[in-house]
This record gives structure tokens, sequence and C-alpha cells, in this order.
């Protein structure tokens, strides 16, 4: 892809920064132009069911137990006992340690397990670690992986550091979980610490040339997380990618992402910006929690007419 | 089939009471024409006669221009700045509160997306009187009276006329700075879009403007060249045609009469291979197809460098495609109505002479209404300078892509036209940017951006373009004198 004998950070250095920039108020000003898209009756409808279906129901807290992986994944399989009629969710997402219990939870369904690793949040720790951590999940029967790029290496302009960690955990990955087939990997930029958007760019392509199955907004943990003008950009990687080199990327748009009107606009962009065959859980995810409820209420609104209420809905 | 349609979201018509017929608003209220006919508009998306309005005859001008004459020799002319200022303000606000109605009408009788009358015209209509109202007790300070020493002071009677592409706002960008400086106004909305100036004559009443301040009259070219030609107009405002405006400045040649003309425009949009290549594909949109291409700055050349034509027009192509053309009043239009009939006869015509000239014609897949006046956002390549359509304004959604090797190369092909209106710079170096700002001859040139408009900037052409500016503190020039009185 670089059409280099041998990669060196100066290459690589090179070929990156030889991507076009990112005019920051022009793609403030597109977002927020798709965002004022209206979706209503029956557009809304598909965008609800499209957008739960397309969910990594999240809970990543040191306070998580046992107990409350078992009441999300309940959760995830049926997120609104009310209505049958209502899709699942794409994925749990869940620490490490607790990998075994969502799995437990989940088995015979068809929803993923994913687990991040690498030292999330931070990714402050040895490689070692960090492939431990992996094959760890994948072990326990994760079949997605959300790794965190090192973003000291990154903005210390040592790129071909963050290439070989992609790449190694890319490989633990290709493996394949407990199950025998090889893990998606989803790799989370956290573009919250990355700031600019040449710098997303960038990271972008980065993760997308060593190897990324997924490229992700942010961990949740940094504010900001997920922004509009931010997952365009990577949806616009992702399809100039798909232009260059013939193979989809996925994108997940992750945190901070908590009303349906929020995700609405999500859809419109990757609607707009990079299409049809993104509109897909296997292509798009919503890396959220509180999302799922806002998103069964407006379900249950546009069903029966009515608003019915926050203890309309289970807590998780 | 797409995945995701969006289901119509059409904003309601109910907001806006339309009148059967309409009278001339003169001397503070709508009087019945004495010696006018009348005509129909239609909203140029279905052919809907939207109401009957009155062509305004020689007596009606005069009378028009007598109120105006009236006002300004009585309460008006008396007014204090801060006065004054205060009526401004008030209309600004007024027009803020009826936004929805005027962004609902002005859809219906233009035929532009109500998206772009909602967010863009009727918000920077009110923004321009509010600017202006600021102006109106600090004039003296606005450093206009430079080698004379003597106050600003107000012209008399304005004679306006303006055009169908931006109706409100053109109109704001005219009465907004003539009343802040003390002028009284006579306004001629285009025959295609009179109601949101007639609805603004409404406002002026609900802001108990003194009756005369403000006059509108209706009708076509006729009305146009009595309202210019009246021996008491003391100065002329207009926006149009080029063609339109070299008569005008023929017919008050040798009269005392004062003038500022906005005629058209064939800006070059010049895009380098270092530009931000999405967000320079999004200013290429902007540049012809926001508001059908019916803007006299419109970006209407793409001067794209040879060594990135292929992917720009590539991404530009993509783009079309996702840009939805249709009902003007759905909030999720991007591309609305061509204006007129005659407006569409033209545009096809030129495009027809491009095909023939040997330029290559790409139009977006997009299924046209049946009823209506409609154009597919369209796109030629191959175009040479020598062609027609690189040459004449087309005034609508058609861009011509030609191609550049240098800085100089493009400078010069951004000039090699009549017009100089406008140019736009697409580039990540900063100081090709200042280097090509000094050599276009263009009145406003954008970098990283194109059609931005704001009240505090002056806008105005170079050569054919026109000549006068408006908007900011030079708008400000055209009318007032600080020469001795006259």
């Amino acid at each position: 892809m670089l059409g280099v004998g041998a990669l060196t950070n100066t290459s690589l250095t090179t070929w990156l920064h030889g991507l076009p920039g990112v005019d920051q108020v022009g793609a403030d000003a597109r977002a927020a132009g798709l965002g004022t898209r209206s979706v209503k009756t029956t557009s809304k409808a598909w965008a609800v069911d499209t957008a739960i279906a397309m969910i990594d129901l999240t809970t990543l807290e040191g306070a998580d137990t046992e107990g409350k992986v078992r009441s999300l994944c309940a959760k995830a399989t049926t997120p609104d006992p009310g209505d049958p009629a209502t899709p699942h969710v794409a994925a749990v997402c869940v620490y490490n340690d607790l990998v075994p219990v969502a799995v437990d939870a989940l088995k015979g369904g068809n929803i993923h397990v994913a687990a991040v690793t690498t030292a999330f949040p931070s990714g402050r720790a040895s490689m070692a670690v960090k492939l431990t951590d992996t094959r760890d999940a994948l072990r326990a029967g994760a079949d997605e992986i959300d790794m965190v790029i090192d973003r000291g290496a990154f903005l210390s302009g040592r790129y071909l550091q963050v290439f070989n960690e992609i790449a190694a955990i890319k490989e633990v990955c290709a493996e394949g979980s407990a199950n025998g087939s090889p893990a998606r990997l989803k790799v989370i930029l956290e573009t919250g610490e990355l700031v600019t958007y040449d710098n997303v760019r960038r990271a972008a392509w980065l993760a997308m040339l060593a190897g990324a199955s997924f490229i992700k907004t942010s961990t949740g943990k940094i504010s900001p997380a997920a922004t509009l003008p931010v997952t365009m950009i990577m949806l616009e990687a992702v399809r100039d990618w798909r232009d260059l080199t013939g193979t989809q990327i996925g994108v997940k748009a992750a945190g901070g992402i908590r009303t349906t009107k929020d995700a609405m606009k999500y859809l419109v962009v990757v609607n707009e910006i990079a299409g049809d065959d993104w509109l897909d859980p296997a292509w798009f995810r919503f890396g959220a929690s509180g999302l799922l409820n806002d998103l069964l209420l407006q379900r249950q609104k546009l069903a029966s007419g009515h608003y019915s209420g926050a203890d309309y809905v289970t807590i998780d | 089939m797409a995945k995701f349609e969006y289901a119509p979201a059409p904003e309601s018509r109910a907001v806006v009471n339309i009148r059967p017929s309409y009278g001339l608003f003169i001397g503070g209220e709508f009087v019945q024409s004495t010696d006018g006919s009348t005509f129909k508009t239609i909203s140029p998306s279905s052919e809907e006669v939207l109401a009957e309005v009155t062509e305004a005859g020689e007596a009606d001008v005069n009378r028009a221009v007598l109120a105006a004459r009236k006002a300004f020799d009585g309460p008006w002319g008396r007014l204090s700045g801060a006065e004054r200022g205060k009526y401004l303000f008030r209309i600004a606000r007024l027009l803020q509160e009826r936004a929805r109605e005027f962004a609902v009408l002005e859809s219906l009788d233009n035929g532009k997306p109500i998206k772009e009358s909602r967010d863009v015209d009727i918000p920077l209509a009110a923004a321009h009187f509010f600017y202006h109202a600021g102006w109106a007790d600090k004039l003296e300070h606005a450093g206009l009276s430079a080698g004379t020493g003597q106050p600003p002071r107000p012209l008399g009677v304005v004679g306006q006329v303006i055009p169908w592409n931006f109706p409100l706002l053109m109109l704001s960008w005219k009465i907004a700075p003539a009343l802040a400086t003390g002028n009284t106004v006579v306004l001629k909305p285009a025959e295609t879009t009179p109601l949101t100036a007639l609805l603004f004559a409404e406002v002026c009443q609900q802001a108990d403007l003194p009756a005369g301040v403000v006059n509108i009259v209706t009708g076509a070219g006729e009305t146009g060249r009595r309202l210019v030609e009246h021996p008491r107009v003391d100065k002329v405002a207009f926006t149009g045609s080029t063609e339109v405006g070299k008569a005008i400045a023929r017919s008050i040649a040798g009269t005392r009469k004062r003038a500022t003309l906005e005629l058209g425009g064939k800006a070059a949009n010049i895009v380098f291979d270092d530009a931000a290549i999405d967000q320079a594909v999004e200013g290429i949109v902007n540049g012809i197809f926001f508001n059908q291409g019916h803007v006299c700055c419109a970006g209407s050349r793409l001067l794209v460098q040879e060594n990135v034509a292929q992917d720009v027009i590539m991404r530009l192509k993509r783009r079309l495609q996702t840009l939805r053309v249709g009902d003007p009043l759905d909030k999720n239009t991007d591309v609305g109505a061509i204006n007129s009939a005659a407006q569409l006869a033209r545009i096809r015509e030129l495009t027809e002479v491009a095909e023939s000239e040997g330029a290559t014609r790409w139009s977006a897949p997009c299924v046209l209404p049946d009823r209506g006046f409609w154009f597919a956002p369209t796109v030629f390549t191959g175009v040479s300078p020598a062609h027609r359509i690189a040459q004449e304004e087309v005034f609508g959604p058609v861009l011509s892509v030609l191609t550049f090797r240098t800085p100089a190369e493009a400078v010069a092909k951004a000039n090699n036209t009549p017009y100089g209106l406008s140019a736009g710079i697409w580039t990540e170096k900063g100081s090709r940017i200042l280097w090509m700002a000094d050599h276009l001859r263009a009145g406003v040139v954008w970098a990283n951006t194109f059609n931005r408009f704001d009240p505090t900037s002056p806008f105005g052409g170079y050569k054919e373009s026109g000549y006068g500016r408006e908007g900011g503190r030079h708008g400000l020039e055209a009318y007032v004198t600080t020469g001795a009185t006259r």
C-alpha cells in the first residue's frame, strides 16, 4: 500500500502527512448542515430500529459486577419486553474480566461480545501486557476487540510504533476467539486527545493501514468523545479507503451520543458521506448505554402516538 | 431503492396569509393604482398562481416618489440618528419574530429551498437591519467626511430596483443603509418575486415607520425604468443584470443622480492541489448550487489544478448525487426550482450551446417534478475559456470546469472575464491565499469558503460587475453626501 520496500517511521510519516488536510471550519459547517436534516415518520421508524441494532451496549465502570453485566445482556437481547419486534443490539461491550459472564449470558444468540483491551482506556502499558490482555479476552470468548492506540506515541510522531502495535494486536485477533473465527478489531483513536481534524484523518488512515476492521472514535472516558464532525471525517476515511483498496472498514462512534435526535444525525452522516453500504450493524456502531432507552421511548411513541416515560423502559 | 429514504418533511404553508390581490404601498398605506395594470405572481415550483399584483404606471411611480419626497422634507428628515435607529431596530426584531412567515413566503414565491430562506435569507435580512440600526447615530464617526470636514447628510429620495434571487435580503441590503443614513426610499421588487417586499410593507406599518419613508411599487422593467428616470429621485441603487445596469448608467448620465450598481458575475472558484479536498468539494457545491446558482457572485467557473482535477471531479460528482432537488418547502430539499420559465429557457439555451461547442455535460441523476421550472445540477467538463459557458453568466445550477497548472495561470484565467464580482481560493498555504487575493480582480475574495455574507463586510464588483459597495462602513458612503449643500 505504501509502496516502500521497508516500512520506516519516515516513510509512514511522509505518507500520512501527504493526505489532504481537513479544514476545520468547513468540516464543522458540513456536519452541522447534515445535522439539520429532518427525519420523520416512516424514515424515523426505520432509523430508530437501525440505530438500536447498531448499538454496542456498554458498561465500563470500576463498579461493574457479574449482576450488572447479566442484566445488561438481558437488555441487549430483549430491549423492550413489551414489544418483541424490537431488534436486539449488535454487541455487549465490557472489560476483559467480565467477558465470560457476558458470553454465558448471551450464548445461543447472535449478539457479539466486545472486550476493551490493551490497557484500556489509557493504553499506558507494555506491549507484552497489551498482547496478554487481548489474548485473555479472546480466550474468554470475546469475538470483538476494542483496542486503544498509544496517543502519546502518535502525538510525538512515532507512527511506526502505533502501526506495529495495531498490527500485533491484529495478529492476535486473527488467531481467533474461543470459537475459532477471527475476532474483529476495533481501533480506538481517542479523538478527544488527538484534537485536530488533521490528526483524526491521519490516525484513521494509520489504523486502516495497520489492519483495523473498525475505527472507533473514543473510549468514552475523555471529553469530548464522539462528535458529528469527527465521525464524518472517519467516515470519509473509510469511504476513501474502500475506493483505494476495495476493502470496507467499519466506523464506531462511541461516547456522548445519548438521544434519538443525535443518533438520527449520525445516521444521516453515514448515509450521505459513506453511503448505503455502511448503514448496517456490520459497518456502523454506536458505543452507548443511555442512548438505547431514548431510542426505545421514541419507538414506543411512534407506535402508540404518545410518549410514555422513563418508567416504561427498563433501566438495564 | 436507498435504505434510508427521508420521508417528506414539508414546512407548513399555514403560517402565511397571502391576499388574493395587492395594491401599491405608497405613503404608508396600500393603495390602488391610478394608471397601472395587474399581473400574476406564481410559485415557480408548481406554477400555481399565488396572487395578483399591481403593475405600477407612470402616475403611480410619481405618487410614490412624491410621498418619499414629502417624508424626507417632513418628519423623517428631522429625526435624529438615534430615533431613526430605533425604527431600524424595531424592523429588525419584527423580521425575526415573523421569520417563519417570511421564509415560507420567500420559498413559495421564489422557489428556493426553505432551509435557505430559513437559515440564510431571513436571518441575514434581519442582521442587515440590526447592523445599520447601530450606524444611524454614529455616522459622524464613520470616517465618511474625509476631505470636507462636513458631517454626512442624506441624499434625499432613493430609487431602488432589486432582483429576484434574494428578494427580501436584497431589499434589506438596499433599505437598511438608506434609512440609517436618513434617506427615504421607493423600491421596486422584481416582477417574479414581489410578495416578501409587500409583506415587508406590513412590517413597516407594524413598526409605525412614518408614512412615505418606505414605498414599494411593484411591476416589471418599465416600472423600474420610470422609477430610475424620475427627475425627483436623487440616487439610484440597482442590483441585477449587467445589461440593465448599463441602460441605467446611460439613462442617468448627465444628471445629478448618483448610482450604485451591483451587476453580474462569472466567478472563479480556484482549487489548488494542496486544498483540504473534502471541504473544497463542499465549497464548489455551495458556490454554484446554493440558491440554484441564482447568485450574482456564484462560483460558476471551477478552476482546478490539473494534477488533482480527476479526483476533484470524481468527488464532486459523487457529492452531487446526494443533492436533493424538489419541493422548496420540504426541509430536506437542497436545490429548489428555477425562478421563472424565462430563466429556465436561458439556462437551457446556454447549456445546449456548451454541448454544441464541445464541452462534456454531466447532470446529477434526479427525478424532477412534472410541474414547475426545474433544472438538474449540471457540470461541464472539458470547458475552454473560449466557450460561451465559460464567459457568460448562466445564473443557474451549471458549473464549468477548467484546469490550470500554476498560480499565475490560475490568476490569468480567473481574471479573463468582463466581470469581477467574486472569487474563491482553496489552498492550505496562507501565503498563496494572500498573493492570489492581491492579483485577483474581484470585489470579494473568499479563502477556503464561499458565498459567506455578513452585513459588516462590503460587497461589490470590479469592471462590469458594477460600482459602489454595499454593506459595512463602505456601504454607507453611497447614501450620504459630505459636500456643500445642494
